[in-house]
Parts: C-alpha cells; structure tokens; sequence
C-alpha cells in the first residue's frame, strides 16, 4: 500500500500526531496483565451473570447482554488499576469493537440461516431440471426460472459493464471540467433511482418503441442496467484511483500512448479490485423484484429469447410463489425460499469466479 | 469513495497522442454522457408521468386530498425508516469494519470480508420474509419491554404491536440490510490509511486505540460518509422489504412500536402500483419524483461534506 | 426448441457448477417435453396467448395453464398477476389477449374496452372465492359473529374479545378480556373492496366508510397480499383479518350472520350467492358482470364473495389467437377447469345454469373478418 504519493502525503498534509514525545511525559507503565486475563474475566463475567440471573429468571439473550457488558466494565476496572487508565480504554474499546462486530453478525447470519433451513427442502434436482409449466401444487421447479435470471442479468452486465468502466476511466484519465463534474454527480443520483422506478421506466420505455403490453427480458436488462451502471462506476473509479501515478508515467516515458497505458498498465494493475466490484454489482443487481416484475412478467415455461415475451426469473418466481400460493402453501413456499437459496448460491459462486479471474489476471505486484 | 479529481500531475512525460487514443478517449466519453443521457430520460419519464397528477384538482387524486398530503406520510415514513437504519447501522459498521481492518488476525479478516461482501447482495426480498418471519416475533418481547419502562418516551409510546410488524423492526432490516454496504466501504478506507502513520504513532507509544483515533479515523471520515450515504441510499429506495415487514396505515408519528405506521414511498409504490389506474398511477410515480428530488439532496449533501474534508482523503 | 435426454441434463445439473452447466444442458426443461410429446390428440391450437391481472386468481390460474397446455402441447398460455388495475389498463391499452380482473368493468374503462375489441367486450365471472373473516384466538375454536360486530371490531369500535356483541353472538362461549388486533391488508386490492362493500350493504350503521380496494380506516395493523394478512394474523394472537379462504390454513374461519343463521365460509355457500346475485344492466349482452347481493335471505349462502372475471374480446384480428382464446376460455369454465381451480385454489365452482349462459358467448369468439 505504500506508494510513493503516500510518502508525499505524510511530508505535506499528514494529521498531527500529538502523542506526548518526551518520555517523561509518557505514564510509567505499570506493569501489564498476563495473557489469558481477557479470557478469565469473560469465564467469570459470565459465571456471576448467569449466578444472578438463575435467581431471578433466566433467559439467553439477556444473560449474554449482561455478560458483555459486566465484562467490559470488570475489563477496564482491572486493566485501568493494574496498567493504568491508556491501556484500559484501549482494552475497553477492544471490547467494543469485537462486541459491534459480534453483534453485527446475529442477524447476518440469522439471515443466512433462515434461507438455507427453509430453502434446503426443495432444494434438489428437479428444482433444477425441471420448470413450472404443467404444475399444479407440488413439484415442479425453477429451470426456467435460473436461466431467465442468468440470461437477463448477463445482458445488463453485457450492456453496464463497458458503459461502467469506460466512463470510470474517463472520469479518472480523461476528465476534467465541467462534464467530469456533471458525470461525477449524476452517476452518484443514479445509485439513488429506486429500483421500481427504474422498472417503470424501462417500461415505458419499450411500451413507447414495441406497443403497449410489451413484457420481454430485454426491458428487464435494461431496468437492471439503470441500477448497475452508478455501482460500476463508482467501484472502477476507485480502484482506478489508487493505480500510483508512476505506472503511467513509467509507461508514457517509454513512448506508450495513453490508451493503450490504460488497457494495458492500469487496468490490470487493479484488475482484481475492479472484478470485485463489478461482482458486487452484479449481486446488487441479481436479486432485484420490482423491476422485473414490471417489465419482464412472469411465465410457467422456458423462454430463451429475451427480446420475445415474458421470462421467469428467480426473484419474481420467489415473490410469487410467496404471494400468491395455492393450497396447499407449502410447496409454494418452499420453492420461493429455495428460488431465493439457489440466488444466493449463484451469487457465491459469480464472487468466487470473480476472485479466481481476478488473482489470474492482475499482475504480480508484491 | 473520494470524489477528488484524479489526474497524473504534475505530468513529467506527455503520453504520445495517436489516432487510437482519440478513439479511445472519444468512447469513454461518450459512455459518460450517455450515462447523462440516460439519467435525463429516467428524469423526463418521471416528469412527464408526474405532470398530470400535479396540475389535477384535488378531489380526482385519491382520498380527495392533495398531492402534497397524500405525499407528506409517505417522505416521513421514508426519512423515519431511513434515519433509524443509519443510526443503527453506522456505528456498527465502523465497529465491523475496525475489527476487520484492524483487529481480527489477517487471515480471519479476508473471511470476514468475504462474507460480508456476500451479505450485500442477499436479494431485497429475502430481508423481507426473514423480517416478517424471524426479527419481527423476535422483537416483540424487547418492544413490549421498551413500552412498559420507556413508554414516557413518545418513540414508544405503544400501544405495542401484537405482531411486530412496526417501524423499528422496518428500520432494523433496513439496518440489516445497508450494514454490509456501509461496512465494505469503511473497510476499504480504513485499509487505505496511511501504514506510515499508524507505524509512526505505534511507534510512539501510542495503544492500538490511540493509533486509529490518531491515523486512521481522521483519514477513513469523508470515505466513511460516502458509506453511509450509499447505504441512507439504498435504505431510502427500498421497496420490497419495506412493503413485505411494514404494517402501513398512512399516520404520521414517531410512535415506533405501534401498528399504525407511515408507509414509505418506494414500497406504498409497490403496494398501491397493481391496482391503480389511470391519474393514481401519475400519482405514484409524482410519489417517486419526490424520492427522485430527496435522494439527490442526500447526495449533494454527502458530496458537500466530503468535499469539505477532502484534505484528508484519497491515496493521490 | 431443442429437447435433451433428461437423464443427461439432471445429472449434470446437479453439481457444484450448477450455473455452468444449466447453460450447457441447453434449452429444455426435463418436464417439457416440446411438441412432440405434448398430451393430447385433439389440438388444433396453437400458438401463445398472454393475459394479466387479478392476483387473486394466480393459484387458479396456474391450474387452468396445466391443465390447459397439459391438453394442447402447442399453446402457451402466460398470466401475469399484476393486479386488477394493471391487467385492465393493459387489456384496453391491447397489450394483453384477455385480462382477469377484480371488478368489472366501469364507465371510461368499459368504454375503452369497447373500442379495443370493436364494439362489445366478454366479460365472465370465473373465479368465485369466500373471503374468510380468519381469527387467531387461542381457546376459540368456533366463532359466530353478525356483521354489525365485525364492522365494528374492524372500524376498531369493539376492542376486546369480551365485548357485550360478541358475547351475544357466542352465548355460551368463555371469551378472554385480550385486545383483538384487526389486520387489513396495506395494498389497494379487490379482497378489500369486496370486504367493505359487503360491510357496507350489510351494517351500514356500524360501518360509516365507503367501499374502496384502499382500507379506509387509520392506524390498524395491515400486511401485504392474503400471504401477509394470513402471516400477521398467524404470528400474533388475538388477531382477526379477511383473507381468501382456501389460504386460513390452520386459522380460525368466522361463520357470518346471513338472514338468522350463522354460515360459514365454505365454497358451496359461495357459489349460491351468486344465483342470488343481479346482472349489472347497460353492460351488453356479452357480458356477465354481476351486483353481489350482499343481503342474501337463502339459507346456507355467504355473502363475503370475491368475484373475479376474465376479460375478453369477442373477435380478435388473428385467427390463431381468437380460436387459443376461444378454447382456453371454454376451458376455464368448463366443469373440468372449474373443478380444478377449486381443487388447486379453493374456489367456487360456476353453476350449471351460469355456464350455460356463458358458453355460448365464448363460442362466438371469432377472427374479426
């Protein structure tokens, strides 16, 4: 991470550290605790918690409250009598930090684990190979479904993605002025679109071109794109960033013109960042309802051709089976959370597709 | 997340120009302004569809009320859900993102990275139905107990929801979901802190505490609330989870643990938009003209803070 | 389209490269068979038609398309559930073949309804669902409410499960002092306007608000879609909503007051009211849309009825579409079609007399010539 601009910053601009620089000032240290303190005060912390609350009427949620927070309190007690008051904020916000980041994880995984417990029913091979048309009630699957979300995303990927990334570079190698600014602005209102009105919009859109009723994957790729484009560019314009200007200059110096130092220098050089980024999107984007729902519709069957007729798609196939089931609910319902479980599974491996492009292709730099 | 221009100077060796590079530089940008043109359109369409409902009396537009009533519980509930997300999310995220960048052991962080990357991009719905299945019952018992002893609070006033389906669990998914998000971006800046001004502080003397509080906070501030208004973003225009965990019934009030909540108006658009016809229709989507406007003022307001601190950010 | 041994695309598509190979297994699904295998003899249709609309009949829907395409291998049929609103502004608009839709149609909508089919419009009731008042009341199996009470316990009048009104609907019933959560739905829908109407025409005294798809009383409890409103009356107690029927489950379903008896929300008891229901007059010949008498004297007849009907153009300028119009929509009447939807989605099944009115009017679905 230590680019020569860096160097440059801490010279010019760095923030001032005012960190006591004498020794004397320093507060002696007082000696420290030994390893494994943290761990005891946790043991205990947790004893006395569980001791009071098995007298009073127990529950989990709060016995586990209330050991975080007797153990940050007992934490910066002791730490703040034996190594002084430094080091117990230190240790105090050690404890803070871990428990925002314990904390942010119950509902994260709560999440996960909601999906998978729910999805994994159905979550078998018809579900995979076979569509809805001809089903009623139980069975069938999301066949269709998958390769409607596969195709429509992959066309808004195909359409945002040149979009995204050249303007990217025009904002970073090219752009000056006015325009830049104007891009810059607008691309951050774009993020802001909610995802329904972008449908609506791509709607409209093709209504006014093919007619009114027009229902095709296409219009739903286009609704994607809106909703892409802003996250391309703001994740490429930031890897762009922190290619160090040497490279060009390096690349220049030797007579390269810029856009081939472009394609060829700087953009591999952050390819792996930018391939994230784009990953990011395309999950952003892949899971979105509303707009499908709007201007692609729904259909029992396989439907390949994204410029002709409706299409399903995963999200819209989970929205209606969860909205509209018939009786009994069941098999709609567990087909909805396994539509939204294979979603998430796709996801997963388009991230872990992206980290394998990306560490092929960027250059060894380290 | 830094807006500053970025361009090589000062500039030591000029590229050589050749015909490629007009080509080139022309179709990026042209990308740019197509962007702009495309953004102009999403603007027409909206003005155009939104016309008839602003220059139509009152008594056409439903509930016989004008547009700026019919509108005004709708940007509340949008701001009230949003603004609890944030300040839910916010703290945590830097909290997350800390950990990752700075505490958790190198190896573990990338994992966690990972996941949370993953995180974002469970879909909408998802949220939705985990809200309504999962966080909602759950919260019942706290909300009951927010009601009982900080009832003296009009945020919980009650009387509480039986079901609790209210707008603190509605803020709480909202929170769940820009968590991922905002904490991704704050990761990413807090990485991008200076190494030599976190070695000189440790250096120093300074705790692991001291260090961040010195090198890496006052860098990682403006990436920070670019974070946080991508994620006050995505909590303003979310449609589906909001639709699916909110119980909506158009009052205005800061009553959170209650059944009667202000709807927001990317989800009453998603709730109202099947059956409406004709001049309701113009309606909505004036409702998400005003989405349009008030998220633009977010950004101008983020972009403003950011740019007032810029010295601070960016690795140029 | 292409058709691939299913042995071959199922085994390959379960793996880890799930996506992958979706893409490699090429186009067809292991249950469509295509043309060559598809059901039936008789099929002379062929071709894809689309409709849009109602929600209300998704579930239904989706047994008509099987059953329908089950039968005819070469017609596809879609059905977006958009909603009422959507799918009769794009039925008028000739985006759609047909249209289901809540209501029928009304004064500038019927009038452009004419223009786009050419003078006259078809308009069939084919789906007749109960709305169930459901309830969740731990202790309380069976509950008789008149619908001066329920009017009121959803105007949130009545507040507690041990109201004097309830309690004289119930004698005999032990009733706890809970506070009853009513539950309405939060999009505008046609449950919703069918429930009001019927509060309205039933207990006009204890119900002040107009009929509207929008619930028009502030502050309540309220969830999206029947899934919602069954979701939010299963996870608390002491609830009570209006949701289709067939969707209770496991809830408690109301019996209403009619005339002296309490009736409970069964399919049969739907479909009579419809016998007790008037013609709308002024829509022309081919239309069937009905006034639900929602004070019917019959016994064991229940007025909380949602009807829902198919829009359709008596001639279509395609020949193809008109004849895959003609036969989906025979289909859908049929007794077999009927008893399908109320096998797949718990609805009432059209009455004899009824079909024998429609039948023909479909039969006049023609190529405009």
């Amino acid at each position: 991470m230590s680019t020569g601009t860096e160097r440059n910053d801490l010279e010019t601009q760095g923030p001032e550290l005012d960190i006591p620089a004498t020794p004397e000032l320093l507060p002696k240290v007082q000696g420290s605790l030994p390893k494994g303190t943290a761990w005891g005060i946790l043991a205990a912390s947790a004893v006395v918690v569980g001791g009071i609350l098995a007298a009073t009427g127990f529950s989990i949620g709060l016995w586990v409250f209330l050991t975080v927070v007797l153990f940050a309190v007992a934490t910066y007690v002791i730490s703040r009598v034996v190594e002084g008051p430094r080091k117990a904020t230190d240790r105090l916000v050690t404890v803070v930090v871990g428990s925002a980041f314990a904390i942010a994880m119950i509902p994260l995984v709560s999440v996960i684990w909601t999906v998978i417990s729910n999805g994994v029913a159905r979550f078998d091979a018809a579900f995979f190979t076979n569509s809805m048309r001809g089903v009623v009630g139980e069975g069938g699957g999301a066949y269709h479904a998958i390769l409607g979300t596969l195709i429509i995303t992959a066309l808004a990927a195909l359409m945002s993605i040149p979009i995204g990334m050249l303007t990217a570079v025009y904002l970073v190698e090219y752009g000056k002025g006015r325009l830049a600014r104007a891009i810059t602005f607008f691309v951050d209102v774009m993020t802001g679109i909610p995802s329904i009105v972008a449908g609506l919009f791509a709607y409209a859109l093709f209504a006014l071109i093919v007619g009114p009723g027009v229902r095709m994957g296409f219009a739903g790729a286009v609704a994607l794109t809106v909703l892409m484009i802003p996250i391309v560019v703001r994740s490429t314009e930031e890897m762009l960033k922190i290619v160090p200007n040497e490279l060009r200059e390096a690349s220049y110096a030797l007579g390269v013109p810029k856009w081939k130092t472009i394609l060829k220098i700087v953009i591999p050089t952050t390819a792996g960042g930018i391939a994230t980024g784009i990953t990011l999107a395309i999950a952003r984007v892949i899971g979105e309802t509303a707009p499908l729902l709007i201007a692609v519709g729904i259909t029992t069957g396989v439907n390949l051709n994204p410029f002709d007729d409706r299409m399903a798609t995963l999200p819209v196939f989970a929205y209606y089976s969860y909205v509209a089931p018939g009786i009994p609910r069941e098999p709609f319902l567990d087909r909805a959370w396994t539509a939204a479980l294979v979603l998430m599974v796709i996801v997963m491996l388009l991230n872990i597709i992206a980290r394998i492009i990306s560490r092929a292709f960027a250059p060894k730099t380290r | 997340m830094t807006t500053t221009e970025v361009r090589p100077e000062p500039r030591t060796a000029k590229p050589v120009t050749q015909l490629g590079d007009r080509i080139f530089a022309g179709s990026a940008k042209g990308a740019g302004i197509l962007i702009l043109v495309v953004l102009a359109g999403v603007a027409a369409f909206l003005l155009t569809e939104a016309f008839p409902a602003i220059v139509a009396p009152a008594e056409d537009l439903p509930g016989e009320q004008n547009l700026l009533l019919y509108i005004w519980p709708l940007l509340f509930g949008t701001l009230l859900s949003a603004v609890i997300a944030l300040v839910v999310a916010t703290p945590l995220a830097v909290g997350v993102a800390l950990f990752i960048s700075h505490y958790a052991p190198r190896r573990i962080a990338q994992g966690l990275g990972y996941l949370v990357d993953l995180l974002a991009a469970v879909p909408s719905i998802v949220y939705g139905l985990w809200g309504v299945g999962v966080l909602a019952p759950a919260s019942v018992g706290l909300m009951t107990w927010l009601n009982t002893y900080l009832g003296w609070i009009p945020l919980f006033a009650g009387p509480v929801s039986a079901t609790g389906r209210t707008m603190l669990v509605t803020g709480l998914v909202l929170a769940v979901m820009i968590l991922p998000i905002i904490t991704a971006v704050a990761r990413e800046v807090f990485l991008q802190a200076p190494r030599l001004h976190e070695e000189a502080a440790l250096a120093l003397g300074a705790t692991r505490w001291e260090m961040i509080k010195m090198a890496v906070l006052p860098f990682g501030r403006s990436g920070l609330v670019s974070g946080a208004m991508l994620g006050l973003g995505r909590a303003l225009g979310e449609t589906m989870a909001v639709a699916i965990v909110l119980s909506v019934s158009g009052v205005v009030t800061f009553n959170l643990v209650s059944s009667g909540n202000p709807s927001s108006i990317a989800a009453n658009i998603a709730l109202q938009f099947p059956e409406a016809s004709g001049l309701g229709v113009n309606v909505l989507i004036a409702s998400g003209l005003v989405l349009f406007v008030v998220t633009l003022a977010v950004n101008m307001i983020a972009r403003y803070i950011v740019n007032r601190r810029s010295e601070f950010s960016g690795a140029n | 389209m292409k058709t691939i041994r299913p042995s071959r695309a199922r085994v390959a598509a379960v793996g880890v490269a799930a996506t992958g190979a979706l893409f490699l297994a090429g186009c067809g699904a292991a249950n469509e068979g295509g043309s060559s295998t598809g059901g039936a003899t008789d099929s002379s249709v062929s071709g894809t038609i689309s409709g849009a609309g109602a929600s209300s009949q998704q579930a239904a829907m989706q047994a008509w398309i099987a059953g329908f395409t089950g039968a005819n291998g070469g017609a596809t049929v879609n059905y977006d559930p958009v909603g009422s609103g959507g799918g009769r502004t794009q039925f008028v608009e000739g985006g759609t073949a047909f249209a289901g839709s809540d209501a029928y149609l009304k004064d500038a909508q019927l009038e452009a309804a004419r223009t786009r089919c050419g003078g006259s419009v078809i308009e069939v009731p084919n789906y007749v669902s109960p709305i169930a008042v459901v309830y969740k009341l731990d202790g309380v199996s069976n509950l008789n409410l008149s619908p001066a009470t329920i009017a009121g316990i959803f105007d949130r009048k009545i507040t507690t499960w041990n109201d004097p009104a309830i309690a004289a609907d119930n004698p005999g019933v032990a009733l706890p002092a809970s506070p009853i959560t009513p539950v309405n739905r939060s999009d505008e829908s046609g449950t919703t306007e069918n429930f009001t109407e019927y509060l309205k025409a039933a207990a006009p005294e204890a119900w002040p608000h107009e009929a509207d798809g929008e619930w028009p009383v502030q502050g309540g409890e309220a969830a999206q879609g029947t899934s919602g409103v069954i979701g939010a009356v299963t996870g608390g107690n002491g609830t009570i909503g209006y949701a289709d029927a067939s969707q209770a489950g496991q809830l408690g379903k109301v019996n209403v007051k009619v005339g002296a008896d309490y009736v409970g929300p069964t399919p049969e008891a739907a479909a009579k009211v419809l016998e007790e229901s008037e013609r709308v007059a002024g829509q022309g010949d081919t239309s069937f849309a009905f006034e639900v008498n929602r004070t019917p004297t019959a016994p064991d007849t229940y007025p909380i009825v949602l009807v829902s009907y198919l829009l359709a153009c008596p001639q279509y300028p395609d020949a193809a579409q008109a004849d895959l119009v003609k036969a989906f929509l025979t289909y859908v009447v049929s007794p077999e079609g009927q008893q399908a939807a109320a096998t797949a989605a718990g609805s009432a099944p059209l009455s004899d007399t009824l079909r024998q009115q429609i039948t023909p009017v479909i039969g006049g679905i023609k190529a405009a010539g």
